[in-house]
Formats: C-alpha cells, sequence, structure tokens
C-alpha cells in the first residue's frame, strides 16, 4: 500500500530524513513516536507529497511519487491528511468544508457531497454541527470535523499528524475514539502520535524515530515493554 | 478681507462638473488597478525568481518615482508614441490605474501571504491543485483582509487625481485654478476644492470603517 524506499530529505544542508525504509500493508494501523524534531512530521508530509523528496522513492499502490508522469493531486486525494492544528477553512461552515473538494476534484454535485458529508459528520458526531462555521467549534470538534472533510474524499490511506496534540486533555477522547472506529473499519492509517493507549489498542505496529532514522520498531507490546534500543528505552521512559 | 460667496455660487456647475470628473477617474483608477494589480502580485509571487523580475521592477518603478512625473511621461510621451495624439482623460486614468496597480499588487501579496500556511497544504492534501485552492480556500480569505488597505489606496487615489489638472483634465482642481486665474482671488477656489475634497475622502472611509465591521461580525 505505501512503500517507502532509501527516503532522504535535507532542508538546505540540514538532513531531516537520512534513509527511511517502511512498509505498510492493507488496513495496517502504523503509529510513529519519537521527539520533537526527529522528523516525523516531515515523514508523514513526504508520503503525502507536501515537501518535495530529496532522495529514494515512495510509492502508494505501486505509483511511483517520484515518477514525472504521476498525478500528483490524484494520489493525494486518495490519502488523507489530519494536521495537528485542524486547517479547517474558517470561511466556510463544517458542511462547506467537506463538500468543497469532492465538489471541485471530483466533481460531485452539490446534493451528492452534501448528502455524503452529512452522513460523515453522522459519523463523527457532529450533524448539528453542520452549518456553524469552525471558529465556533471546540478543539475536538474540529478535529473530528477535520478528519470527515478528510475522509470525503474516500481515501484508502489516512495520515494523522499529532491529532491531539493541540487539544485540550478532556477533547482528546472524542478524537481518538473516531479514529479507533476507522482502524476498526479496516482503514490503513499512520498516526504520528504519543498517545500509548491508542498505539496499543489499535496499533499495529510502532515506529521509533530518531535523528531522522527509524531506530527501532516493533508490535506496541514488544515496543513498549520490551525495548531493544538505548535511545528507545530513553525516550519512553521521559514520555510513560 | 471680503470672501466672495457670489463667485464660488457663479462656479458651482463646473466644480459639480470637476468633482464627478474627479469620481469617475478615481473609480476608474481604482478599478483598473486592482485588476492589474492582482495579475502583477500573482507575477510578482511567481517561483521562478526571472519570470518575476518584470513585475518586481513594474512595482519599484510606479512606487519609486513620483505620480507627477508618471502622469506628464504618460501624457506627452506615451500616450502621442501610440496614438500620435493626446488626451487628457486618458492619460489621467492610464496613470492613475498603472500607479494604483502597483500599490494594490502589494496589497494583495500582503494579503495572500498573511493566510497560514496550512491552508493551502490542507487544501492540497484533499487533491485541490495550485489554483483550485487559491480560487476556494485563499482568495477568498485574503480578500476580505485587503479591504481596508485597498480602502486607503482609493483615497490616495482620490487625493492624487488633482494632478490631472496639470495636463488639462477638467476636474476638481482643474476648475480651481481656472477660478484663480480669472478673478485673481486664492481663498474661494482653493477652500471649495478643499472642502469638497475632504467630503469625498471622509465619507468614503467613514463607508471603509462601516463595511470592516460588518465584516468582523460575521
Ligand atoms: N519547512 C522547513 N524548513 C526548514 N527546516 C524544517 C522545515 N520543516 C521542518 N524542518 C526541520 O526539520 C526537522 C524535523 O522536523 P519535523 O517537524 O519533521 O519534526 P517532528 O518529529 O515532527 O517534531 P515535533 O514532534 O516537534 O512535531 C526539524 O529540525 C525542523 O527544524
Ligand atoms: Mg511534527
Amino acid at each position: 500500500m505505501i512503500e517507502v524506499k532509501n527516503l532522504k530529505k535535507s532542508f538546505g544542508t540540514n538532513e531531516v530524513l537520512k534513509d527511511i525504509n517502511v512498509t505498510v500493508k492493507p488496513q495496517e494501523v502504523v503509529v510513529v513516536i519519537g521527539p520533537s524534531g526527529s522528523g516525523k512530521s516531515t515523514f508523514l508530509r513526504c508520503i503525502n507529497m507536501l515537501e518535495t523528496i530529496t532522495g529514494g522513492h515512495v510509492f502508494i499502490d505501486r505509483t511511483d511519487l517520484m515518477d514525472k508522469k504521476t498525478d500528483i493531486n490524484k494520489l493525494r486525494s486518495e490519502v488523507g491528511m489530519v494536521f495537528q492544528q485542524f486547517n479547517l477553512f474558517p470561511h466556510k461552515k463544517v458542511i462547506e468544508n467537506i463538500m468543497l473538494a469532492p465538489m471541485k476534484v471530483r466533481k460531485l454535485s452539490a446534493e451528492t457531497a452534501r448528502v455524503k458529508g452529512l452522513e460523515l459528520l453522522r459519523k463523527v458526531g457532529l450533524v448539528d454541527k453542520a452549518e456553524a462555521y469552525p471558529d465556533s467549534l471546540s478543539g475536538g470538534q474540529k478535529q473530528r470535523a477535520a478528519i470527515a472533510r478528510a475522509l470525503a474524499m474516500e481515501p484508502s490511506i489516512m495520515l494523522f499528524d499529532e491529532p491531539t496534540s493541540a487539544l485540550d486533555p478532556e477533547m482528546v477522547g472524542e478524537v481518538l475514539e473516531v479514529m479507533k472506529q476507522l482502524a476498526r473499519e479496516g482503514m490503513t492509517m499512520v498516526v504520528v502520535t504519543h498517545e500509548m493507549g491508542f498505539a496499543k489498542e489499535v496499533g499495529d505496529r510502532v515506529l521509533f524515530m530518531d535523528g531522522g532514522l527509524i531506530v527501532e520498531e516493533n508490535t506496541p507490546k514488544e515496543l513498549f515493554d520490551n525495548p531493544q534500543e538505548e535511545r528507545t528505552k530513553a525516550f519512553l521512559s521521559k514520555v510513560l | 478681507m471680503d470672501f466672495r460667496w457670489d463667485l464660488i455660487v457663479e462656479y458651482a456647475p463646473l466644480f459639480l462638473k470637476g468633482t464627478l470628473l474627479t469620481i469617475g477617474l478615481s473609480v476608474a483608477g481604482i478599478l483598473i488597478g486592482a485588476v492589474l494589480g492582482l495579475l502583477i502580485g500573482l507575477g510578482k509571487m511567481m517561483r521562478k525568481k526571472l519570470w518575476a523580475l518584470p513585475f518586481r521592477w513594474y512595482i519599484n518603478f510606479f512606487r519609486g518615482t513620483p505620480f507627477m512625473v508618471q502622469i506628464l511621461l504618460i501624457h506627452f510621451a506615451v500616450v502621442p508614441a501610440f496614438l500620435d495624439t493626446t488626451n487628457g482623460i486618458l492619460a489621467a486614468i492610464l496613470a492613475l490605474s498603472l500607479n494604483s496597480a502597483a500599490y494594490v499588487s502589494e496589497i494583495f501579496r500582503a494579503g495572500i501571504q498573511s493566510i497560514n500556511r496550512g491552508q493551502m497544504e490542507a487544501a492540497r492534501s484533499l487533491g485541490m491543485t495550485h489554483g483550485q485552492a487559491m480560487r476556494y480556500v485563499i482568495l477568498p480569505q485574503a480578500f476580505k483582509r485587503m479591504i481596508p488597505p485597498l480602502g486607503n489606496e482609493f483615497i490616495v487615489l482620490i487625493k492624487d487625481s488633482s494632478l490631472a489638472a496639470l495636463i488639462a483634465v477638467p476636474e476638481l482642481m482643474y476648475w480651481g485654478r481656472a477660478m484663480q486665474g480669472q478673478y485673481m482671488r486664492a481663498w474661494e477656489p482653493y477652500l471649495t476644492a478643499t472642502v469638497i475634497y475632504l467630503v469625498l475622502t471622509l465619507s468614503l472611509s467613514s463607508l471603509l470603517s462601516l463595511l470592516e465591521k460588518r465584516l468582523a461580525t460575521e
């Protein structure tokens, strides 16, 4: 589903990703953890081509992102992304946020897009906020709306970059609940998060990143209970 | 010193005509300037530095030289070179539009760049092209922020249009100078012009603050 081979990314002389190799199988939930600045966000953003890759290859469904013939917009519409800062469109109502891309990219009619949008809002528990503007929502509601917006493109992969880090503690649960439900439905997911409970419950694999490398990877249970690398141990002792 | 109200009354129809022309020149200038300014602003933001260069220099030229030089150059040199004749109103509209386009392009650029980078990324991650993201996500938000500085530019334009009197365009200032020439009096023509300019600019700025309040509560 996702295949990352020898991925390298530099900003100027700063080599942020050094040599990343990851394969994500269909329906797999991969959790990425690691200290600040280790390159987790950059890794996710490379999968979605929000950053230009400096070296190596990323394949989505066997299509090479680096290939000049690849239609990046089409590929992107199949990979949903959820951001730490939500990035809802503040000038549009919640339902319009969700309808916009299906209408403009997939050319759905307004009615079809609305019906689908309301269905997704029901799924994330926000139907009653359909006509509200994002600024009037709580953080947890914003993030659930953002998830619904990404799902409206019917992606086969969802990327989450610290989706709960900007939330007040009492709102973390409602967002994780939506993500868990997605995982149970078989969505392929790559999730950067420090929510260990989430990782243990739905994660198939955990990658520990540090200094632009994947230092260790294992099942959540093995990695958390029995880390092999010193750096992993040091990091886990700080966050657990 | 006596104040000759009767002269003002005599000139009132001409001042009225002049005021209408002043408004017309300014409106034409801001409208054409806004369209040109958007294009120039987008041009200056092009990633290829070499392509952006002409737009940068356009802006440098119009912001870095006095408007008086620009209007004289356009009236006496540029327009005759293309039309074989002079035309004051055409030259004035051209000068005002080209000049305001330079300022408007900077207003557009600042407005667009003030929108959080995450907005573009969210739009792109949903599969929108750069153009779609601009049109449906970035520009509508940026435009709201551009209204106050665009209003200021409009006010500047109203004042700058008085220089069209230099090329014999019969706008407000032209009639002020005509009145002074005819009667050798200074207070009456220039105070009248002052009051009219003030009414124009002050009503425009109160209109703008109303508009700003409306947009803020939305
Ligand atoms: N657009 C950019 N330009 C220059 N340097 C960047 C850019 N984005 C990220 N970096 C650098 O890349 C490195 C990795 O950043 P990244 O955001 O991927 O880390 P992270 O693991 O997501 O950290 P955090 O947990 O704080 O989100 C950092 O040193 C950062 O300063
Ligand atoms: Mg990050």
